[in-house]
């Protein structure tokens, strides 16, 4: 090849986002738009079930859940924070901590839906209150549940001492998508509690 | 002393790989060049196999009160036909040409999920064979298909169990969902690649036009793929689980399935377009021996059709019953979309306005698809007047303007696509000769098949209907459509002779055989499996124009 | 090229049993004259864009043999590319103005007192018709009077689904506008011209779509009139017809069907009191005579495979009572 020409050369370094964040960032964006449909389709058939148990008369706000899970996501923050600054043993001890305010949202779900089924005969097929409700938040569950795996994952080479400062790029990332349930809880607790009662 | 020499890779004899060792490396490969290819290959058979199903369509359809096909044949074959080319073939056939050529194009060595690039690969493999293993294993009750007959949109309640009994609606519904996340996880990867990985001296305004609309693409992919997994979750809560979401019997809307399934679907078509546009956007510069005109207007109007086209979708609801205003503000939206649309055609005319044009088989294709992308956007502004659309919905004229659109826009183009990269992908060049065979055969097949539908449309032809009545004035329009298949097919039968035979006996490609000017010409054919032995360094959108013009290059222009 | 050859399409039009360039009702002429000014417009640009694309193919051929100098690199210009962008879109503008008049003019159009009221229930795959204010139930064949400029007549209709998403659709007399379960909707004829005008179901709805047809019978008043009080009464009876009386209220054939006078009330076939009255069986798969009648009864499946009614096991001495029974409805 021949020299070319050059023109002002090159000074400023070359450098893009990096691969991880930006893989999760656009796999929110799927996920938020799979959300849209099952929200929208919520808010759609609010007060048009044709029998059956109403949410009025059935749901309660779920304090507790909330609180639990949005607490995980300042842990799973701190977390970072000190994995970043090199306090493995404080990274570890948020984590666990993020794990088990998870657990006790998915027990939360648990007791609400065992509440539901077996005391107001309330199911997916009852009406589409059930319909909607069970599909809006079980979506949610499983994404929590998906994420609580992702934290054992940690959680295991956290134990065995083998996560250190330089993979909280990783951690990062996990907890981008942690905050995401997160958030996706809060539009579901508005949607379902607030106005959907 | 003694020293210990490592062998030079020259040195190690790892002797010929057997046939089995070479299927070996091919399925556990991730590639991005040989995931591609066998997304290619993928698709290329659904291709037959739709071909097959459309045929068997047309030789029905040839004459009225045909009995050669059952209705409930027929049915499945329009559902089959339609489901196949939209995700089957379309798709996925894009899809690897993505995986393939967005590395080379910006000067990457794989893309940025190599495993999950593998991953979408043969989960979009396995949706498909789902898909097809119901016409075997799916229990025909009475009444019921054993493949899905309920059309390639799956209206509800038609798709509710009361009314597609027997199993085959599950295997669309799973199917499509196991082909979804193969899609999600492919726009994943190209799309965090193309933000990423890009070579130094590349900034997004000295990408190839290629690279940003896969990039406009991948982002519509991944917010309009998912609502539709989304939404056939919900199909599937209905079907499994006794749910209620499209049931109208209690309270359920079959309206809100068609809001939810043309959100997806119209977006989708733009999906399936687009990429055609970034093909033809490469290729007629090239064979113009002229820059794209306008390449700032280029990338604009493609980010503008990925917006518009996400508020157009009602336009496949003007007959549903909505009120003025919502048909109106539809009406306005779709004939919008139609102006950045136009804004290319126009460029890519203002790019060959002047140059030195060689109609080599590349370019012929992007001729065609000119001429026939053209009828399709007239006829898509026409179905954008909602009061003329009231007569031509659910018409053989919707039938024929999307034909045009897809195989104007999608088919031509990914022809016109093979001719150009597959000396770059297999180091041989395909005969000229064979593809202007191909080419003449596929337009006059094309448009004896397609033209008359128009006219079927607006006499009174619904479409999805397994026969027709003699006294319809239809005859003529049907005979001369299906006239049109045999040349298509033997267009078809052209390009795969002409593959399998240039494969081993072709003239030998060369880096560069078309005197191109974008990174991927850059490297050997076919490239090396770590693509470039040092990552370039770009300073304008056609680096290799600048090393072949010195005394000119682009930069000074851009 | 499409819209240029539609205009050969429309010489023979007038010939067509079904053409949508053949109007004889306010909506569809209203959308046949929109339609007249998007298919110039169409035509105007096809010609221009295909002219060009012609001309640089052939004016900017390469030249054959040199293949080495490169022409001048033109990288755009903002005063073209602005022109190619307001043009269009100026026609875009023109093309909606007139459509938003015409998506008023017909789907708000105000209905009048003295409107023919019919609600249509699409079912799979026939239509059932009922004149909720005249009394009169029927299936397949909606008969209307024909409207004129100083007495304009319309018939306001009402589209239910008792099962999936069907479409109703007569091309010469209006668009088609969706039948579809749970919803509730409206469309409007206005003929102007007596005769019969055939259409069909255009929403895919399962096995037999493509014979869910449709017949409209436009009829002077006076006819419009008799039809209705014909159809109004019960049937004569005809004591010739008892054997085959008997046997159609003794086999399951009530459970589907209703012919008034009798216990037969079932209403999930079309009713049967005036179904010789009627051109067609089968919502248009054959026409309505002795022989195809009692094809129909003996197996629906041989007429129209997939047909919800069942073959009901009639014997031959059977089968000729019954049909000579339903003879008589008249």
């Amino acid at each position: 090849m021949t020299a070319i020409p050059m023109p002002e050369p090159i000074t400023t370094p070359w450098t893009l986002p990096r691969r991880g964040p930006v893989g999760m960032l656009l796999f929110i964006v799927a996920e938020t738009s799979i959300f849209g449909v099952f929200v929208t389709t919520y808010l759609f058939y609010i007060g048009r079930s044709l029998t059956g148990p109403t949410p009025a008369e059935v749901l309660h706000f779920p304090v507790a859940m909330t609180v639990s899970l949005l607490s995980s996501s300042l842990t799973i923050h701190q977390a970072n924070r000190a994995l970043r600054r090199g306090a493995t043993a404080r990274f570890l001890g948020f984590w666990l901590a993020t794990i088990l305010l998870g657990a006790g949202f998915l027990l939360g779900t648990a007791r609400e839906w065992h509440e539901l089924i077996f005391e107001h005969h309330l199911t997916l097929r009852t009406n589409l209150f059930g319909s909607t409700y069970y599909a809006l938040v079980g979506l949610h569950a499983s994404h929590v549940v998906a994420g609580m795996l992702l934290l054992l994952i940690v959680a295991t080479f956290g134990i065995a001492g083998r996560v250190r400062p330089e993979h909280v790029g990783r951690t990062d990332v996990i907890s981008m998508y942690w905050h995401f349930v997160d958030v996706v809880w809060i539009v579901v607790v508005t949607v379902v509690y607030v106005i959907g009662r | 002393m003694t020293t210990t020499k490592f062998p030079l890779a020259a040195d190690i004899d790892e002797g010929v790989p057997s046939a089995l060792d070479r299927l070996h490396q091919w399925v556990v490969t991730v590639d991005h060049k040989r995931l591609g290819i066998m997304y290619i290959v993928m698709a290329l058979g659904f291709l037959v196999v739709g071909g097959i199903e459309a045929t068997l369509i047309r030789v029905q359809l040839a004459v009225p009160d045909a009995h050669f096909i059952s209705p409930n044949a027929f049915n499945t074959l329009f559902t089959m036909h339609g489901t196949t080319m939209v995700f089957l073939m379309g798709m996925p056939i894009l899809a690897g040409f993505a995986n393939y050529l967005i590395p080379l194009q910006i000067g990457a060595r794989d893309l940025a999920f190599p495993r999950l690039n593998s991953f979408a690969f043969w989960i979009t493999c396995f949706g498909g064979l789902l898909l097809y293993s119901s016409y075997i294993t799916a229990p025909a009750l009475f009444g019921g298909a054993a493949a899905p007959d309920f059309g390639w949109f799956g209206y509800a309640p038609l798709t509710e169990p009361t009314y597609s009994r027997g199993n085959a609606a599950d295997y669309w519904v799973l199917g499509l969902i196991i082909v979804g996340f193969g899609s999600i996880a492919g726009a994943v990867n190209v799309a965090t690649t193309i933000l990423t990985m890009r070579t130094e001296g590349m900034t997004l305004g000295r990408m190839p036009l290629f690279t940003w609309i896969t990039l406009v693409v991948q982002g519509m992919i991944l917010i309009v793929v998912s609502p539709l997994t989304a939404t056939l979750i919900l199909l599937l809560l209905d079907r499994s689980l006794g749910a209620h979401f499209f049931d109208t019997q209690a309270g359920g809307s079959a309206v809100l399935w068609r809001h939810f399934f043309w959100w997806f679907g119209h977006p989708e078509v733009y999906v399936l377009m687009l990429p055609g546009f970034g093909f033809v956007s490469e290729i007629i510069p090239v064979f113009s021996r002229k820059v794209i005109f306008g390449y700032p207007a280029m990338v604009a109007a493609s980010v503008g059709i990925g917006f518009i086209s996400l508020g157009v979708w009602a336009h496949h609801m003007f007959a549903v019953g909505m009120s003025p205003a919502a048909n109106t503000f539809f009406a306005i939206s779709t004939g919008l979309v139609s102006v950045p649309t136009g804004i290319k055609i126009f460029n890519w005319l203002g790019t060959m306005w002047g140059g030195r044009i060689r109609m080599k088989t590349p370019m012929l294709f992007c001729m065609g698809f000119l001429v026939q992308f053209l009828c399709a956007g007239i006829t898509g502004v026409m179905l954008a007047v909602v009061p003329f659309t009231w007569q031509l919905t659910e018409t053989y004229f919707v039938v024929a303007h999307f034909h045009f659109v897809l195989i104007g826009g999608l088919i031509f183009t990914v022809f016109a696509a093979i001719y150009y990269w597959f000396p770059k992908i297999t180091g041989r060049m395909l005969s000229e000769r064979l593809g202007k065979w191909h080419f003449w055969l596929f337009l006059i097949g094309f448009n004896l098949t397609f033209i008359p539908q128009h006219f079927a449309g607006m006499l009174g032809m619904p479409r999805r209907v397994y026969t027709f009545l003699p006294e319809r004035g239809l005859e003529l329009w049907n005979l001369v459509s299906s006239i049109g298949v045999p040349f298509q097919l033997a267009g078809v039968l052209c390009l795969v002779w002409n593959m399998i035979r240039s494969y081993r006996q072709g003239a030998v490609a060369g880096n560069d055989p078309w005197d191109a000017w974008t990174l991927e010409w850059a490297t050997s054919s076919p490239p090396a499996e770590y693509n470039f032995a040092k990552l370039p360094v770009v300073h304008s959108r056609r680096p290799l124009w600048d090393l072949k013009h010195p005394e000119d290059p682009d930069w000074q222009y851009e | 090229m499409v819209s240029l050859a539609v205009l050969a399409a429309m010489i023979q039009a007038t010939d067509t049993v079904s053409s949508i360039f053949a109007p004889v009702s306010t909506p569809a002429i209203k959308e046949r004259d929109l339609s007249m000014l998007v298919l110039v417009l169409s035509a105007i640009v096809f010609v221009v864009v295909g002219g060009l694309i012609a001309y640089n193919l052939v004016r900017f051929r390469a030249p054959a043999g040199d293949q080495s100098t490169e022409p001048p690199q033109v990288y755009g210009s903002a005063q073209v590319e602005a022109a190619w962008t307001v043009v269009p879109l100026v026609i875009i503008v023109v093309l909606m103005l007139a459509t938003a008049r015409v998506i008023h003019e017909v789907q708000a159009a105000p209905q009048p007192p003295n409107a023919v009221e019919a609600t249509i229930v699409g079912r799979q795959w026939w239509w059932e018709i009922r004149y909720p204010k005249l009394g009169v139930v029927t299936a397949n064949e909606l008969h209307v009077p024909v409207s004129d400029s100083t007495v304009r007549r319309p018939t306001w209709l009402t589209l239910e689904s008792a099962d999936v998403s069907h479409s109703f659709w007569i091309p010469r007399l209006a668009g088609k506008t969706d039948v579809i379960p749970n919803r509730t909707n409206h469309t409007w004829i206005e003929p102007f011209v007596t005769g019969t005008y055939l259409g069909q179901c255009a929403e895919y709805c399962g096995t037999q779509h493509a014979h869910m047809l449709l017949r409209v019978v436009v009829e002077s008043p006076e006819q419009f009139a008799r039809w209705v009080e014909q159809q109004r009464q019960a049937p004569a009876g005809d004591s010739a017809a008892d054997s085959g009386r008997r046997i159609f209220l003794g086999t399951a054939c009530i459970s589907c069907h209703t012919v008034a006078g009798t216990v037969a009330n079932g209403r999930y076939g079309p009713d049967l009191t005036h179904l010789m009255a009627r051109a067609t069986i089968g919502a248009g798969v054959a026409p309505n005579t002795k022989d195809k009648l009692r094809a129909w009864v003996k197996n629906p499946d041989d007429l129209k495979l997939g047909a919800l009614m069942p073959a009901m096991q009639l014997d031959d001495e059977q089968l000729d009572q019954l049909v000579h029974y339903l003879l008589t409805l008249r």
